[in-house]
């Protein structure tokens, strides 16, 4: 163990020094190649230009090389596997795609994603502008926040023993220790085993996202709230407007914009969520998603590429209209260029 | 924000209740492993956690040992012992011995069990079972008690899940993955930004554009072509495929177009003034990047950094590709999702293994929780 922490702090040093040297090297090098100083004007400018030529790239360089390993040939890559076999070495066409649609567990997996996409972006974006709403009138608003906000911090895997530990079933009149079921037994309730219910028990597993990524919301909305002009509302109070007609006529419209980039942030995470499932359920009573799909083809007898990539795929279609209107959407930001 | 809204007494005393009953919705969960984690394995099982604070109480059956352990005093036959045995030692308030009524006789007392035979079970769970006739059989009588035991706390857990079931060792490990994983893209990250914010260079535009794109696409599509090519290197080279500088490196790449992306509009932010008035004193990008652009962009970086940390520390699907499983490399994440298969239903494991691999994010996110807020707000295109 003492090994590995000397590693790491050894990789650290020699990370941050290769990538200080090479900036630097790199830096310096160019200036000997094409040197702007101690040579004649006309020489000079010439240098300067390629100098100008040069640096950029030598400043995007290693980024671009890192950006194209793991993530744009891998892309390529993925493509180019589903159309393969298991072993990725013989052609097989549509064979997999062919496959995937006639699938009982794949197409329950694409029915749990969408509604998993239907719910949680929609009760998260809707709670969480709720209690940006409300937590902005009080004087512990913040305290609350932060409150609200922590489970941001928690790992997927972590939040799934603490909602596990929440849905714990015991047999019926015995004493319960998860809380979900003892305050339902408290009612006069029957206590189930909420995670093996078939359909409904995606429910409880989107409530594990949703409790996480309320805070995410709430913080967004909450600052774009902040930024809506005090007149708008003031003239809207001295209208006689009530607070549901303030809230749903002159907040809500101001801030679509973050309202649908919020919504769009959640929707990706929720097309990639794996942990959540893969830790409650493993997919068991037909709660199995995409991603964790993908995960168990991966490795499930040996492992199938062919079709663990093109789940992949299948997701990645999901996300590419998002991507399409984030660039355009970054572009106008940029003017263009 | 400071609306006039809603200013009856009625209306502001609504909005404090919603707000509190959100709060105790989102703490409980949490607070529930906390407190587990701290209660000893019988309570657990025994009373929801919630009630932690009060004496757990529960209805318990045993039998008394069988004939063959009686002795002859003052001319009766008796049995003595304790319900308890060796076990640990609980209060008992009544007991009885019909499963109808388990809690007929007050402790302390002797019950008349008929035929002159009586039992009488103290409180402290020591009892006395006589008769005039000599006890037959070798099965014991049956007998039922209530017993409470005081709230009981104590930190055995912590001890036991970090040295006998391995969560220490992952801790480190955690470690081990997460702080190179961090460090190493940020200036790697900034070097690119700066030429994309200040630089003119032919595609720039374009390596904008890959960069948001890149910012969504799924892990999912990198995870078997990245897989195959790390089992191709170690096979050529002789070496493991699963090693901690693949998972660095992996984590820097999936790192890098946020880190790009975070970095690029704050840097762009910067005045121009700045820029233009050292670039007139003849100094070069490098050195503008080092001595103004660097040291200006540290709100940023720290948020990229709280950002990067978190995501690594908490990852799963990463560590389990690209680590093996064995202790030298299992990571907190994956060893708790181990936990939750070998040991299902032993929640003061579960609980205080998940509490540990949680507490570092809450301390990191609650002592830098402006740095956290200012990235999220900066970077809330980046899909997570």
């Amino acid at each position: 163990m003492a090994a590995q922490i000397l590693s790491a702090i050894f990789v650290i040093i020699i990370g941050v020094g290769g990538c200080v040297a090479y900036f630097w090297g790199a830096n310096k090098l160019l200036d000997l190649i094409f040197p702007s100083r101690g040579v004649s004007g006309a020489a000079a400018v010439d240098n300067l230009r390629r100098q100008g030529l040069i640096r950029p790239w030598l400043f995007v360089g290693p980024a671009m090389i890192i950006l194209t390993i793991y993530l744009i040939y891998p892309v390529v890559e993925t493509l180019r596997l589903s159309f393969l076999d298991r072993g990725g070495v013989n052609f097989v066409g549509l064979a997999n795609y062919e496959w995937a649609f006639g699938d009982r567990e794949f197409r329950n997996s694409i029915l749990n994603n969408v509604l998993w996409l239907a719910v949680v972006p929609a009760a998260c974006t809707f709670l969480g502008l709720i209690i940006a709403v409300l937590t902005d009138k009080i004087w512990w608003g913040t305290i609350a926040k932060s409150l609200i906000f922590l489970p941001l911090a928690i790992s997927f895997v972590g939040a799934s023993v603490i909602w596990k530990f929440i849905y714990e079933y015991r047999g019926e009149g015995q004493t319960q220790i998860g809380i979900f079921n003892a305050i339902i037994q408290h009612f006069g309730g029957e206590p189930q085993v909420w995670i093996s219910l078939p359909f409904w028990n995606n429910f409880f597993l989107m409530i594990i996202l949703v409790w996480i990524q309320t805070g995410f919301a709430m913080v967004i909305l909450s600052s774009a709230l902040r930024g809506i002009p005090e007149e708008t509302l003031e003239a809207a109070v001295i209208d006689g407007a009530n607070p549901f007609q303030i809230f749903w006529k002159i907040m809500v419209p101001q801030i679509w914009g973050t309202i649908a980039v919020v919504w769009t942030t959640i929707t990706i995470l929720v097309l990639k969520v794996f942990d959540i499932v893969l830790t409650m359920t493993n997919g068991q009573w037909n709660s199995q998603v995409l991603a964790n799909l993908m995960f168990d083809w991966m490795f499930r007898g040996g492992g199938d590429f062919g079709r663990g990539a093109t789940i992949a795929i299948i997701i990645m279609i999901a996300v590419i209209p998002i991507m399409v209107w984030n660039i355009r959407q970054a572009n106008r930001e940029t003017g263009g260029h | 924000m400071a609306v006039a809204t809603g200013n009856s007494f009625a209306s502001r005393f609504g909005v404090h209740i919603a707000v509190l009953v959100f709060v105790t919705i989102w703490t409980i969960p949490t607070l529930g492993i906390l407190v587990s984690s701290l209660r000893v394995k019988d309570q657990i099982i025994a009373s929801g956690w919630w009630n932690s604070f009060s004496s757990s109480s529960q209805t318990e059956a045993g039998r008394l040992p069988a004939a063959s352990t009686q002795v002859q005093k003052d001319g009766k036959y008796v049995i003595e012992g304790n319900v308890f045995g060796d076990g640990a030692k609980r209060d008992i308030s009544a007991f009885g011995v019909k499963s109808a009524a388990p809690t007929q006789y007050p402790a302390g007392t002797p019950a008349d069990l008929g035929d002159g035979v009586t039992l009488q079970v103290n409180a402290d769970g020591s009892f006395v079972l006589a008769s005039p006739k000599a006890f037959e059989g070798d099965r014991g009588q049956r007998v039922y008690y209530a017993s409470s035991a005081p709230p009981k706390f104590t930190t055995d857990n912590y001890k036991t899940v970090l040295f006998s079931e391995g969560i220490g060792r992952s801790f480190m490990n955690s470690l081990t993955v997460t702080i190179p994983a961090t460090v190493i893209p940020i200036l790697i990250a900034a070097f690119a930004a700066y030429a994309l914010a200040w630089m003119r260079f032919p595609g720039r535009a374009l390596l904008i554009a890959v960069i948001i794109g890149l910012l969504v696409v799924p892990l999912q599509m990198s995870l078997i072509p990245l897989l195959k090519l790390y089992n191709g290197v170690g096979t050529f080279f002789g070496v493991p495929s699963k090693t901690y500088l693949g998972i660095w490196l992996a984590h820097t790449g999936f790192g890098l177009p946020f880190a790009i992306y975070l970095l690029r509009s704050y840097i762009a932010g910067l005045p121009r003034e700045i820029m233009e008035s050292a670039r007139i004193d003849g100094a070069s990008d490098f050195e503008i990047f080092v001595k103004i652009v660097l040291p200006l962009s540290f709100p940023v970086l720290a948020s990229f950094a709280i950002f990067q940390f978190l995501w690594v520390w908490n990852d799963l699907l990463v560590a389990m590709v690209f680590l093996g499983t064995e202790a030298d490399q299992i990571v907190l994440t994956a060893k708790l999702n181990a936990l939750l298969g070998s040991r299902g239903g032993d929640w003061e494991i579960l609980t205080t293994s998940a509490f540990v691999t949680i507490i570092v994010p809450l301390i990191v996110f609650f002592s830098l929780q402006r740095y956290f807020v200012r990235g999220l707000l900066a970077g809330s295109v980046k899909g997570g």
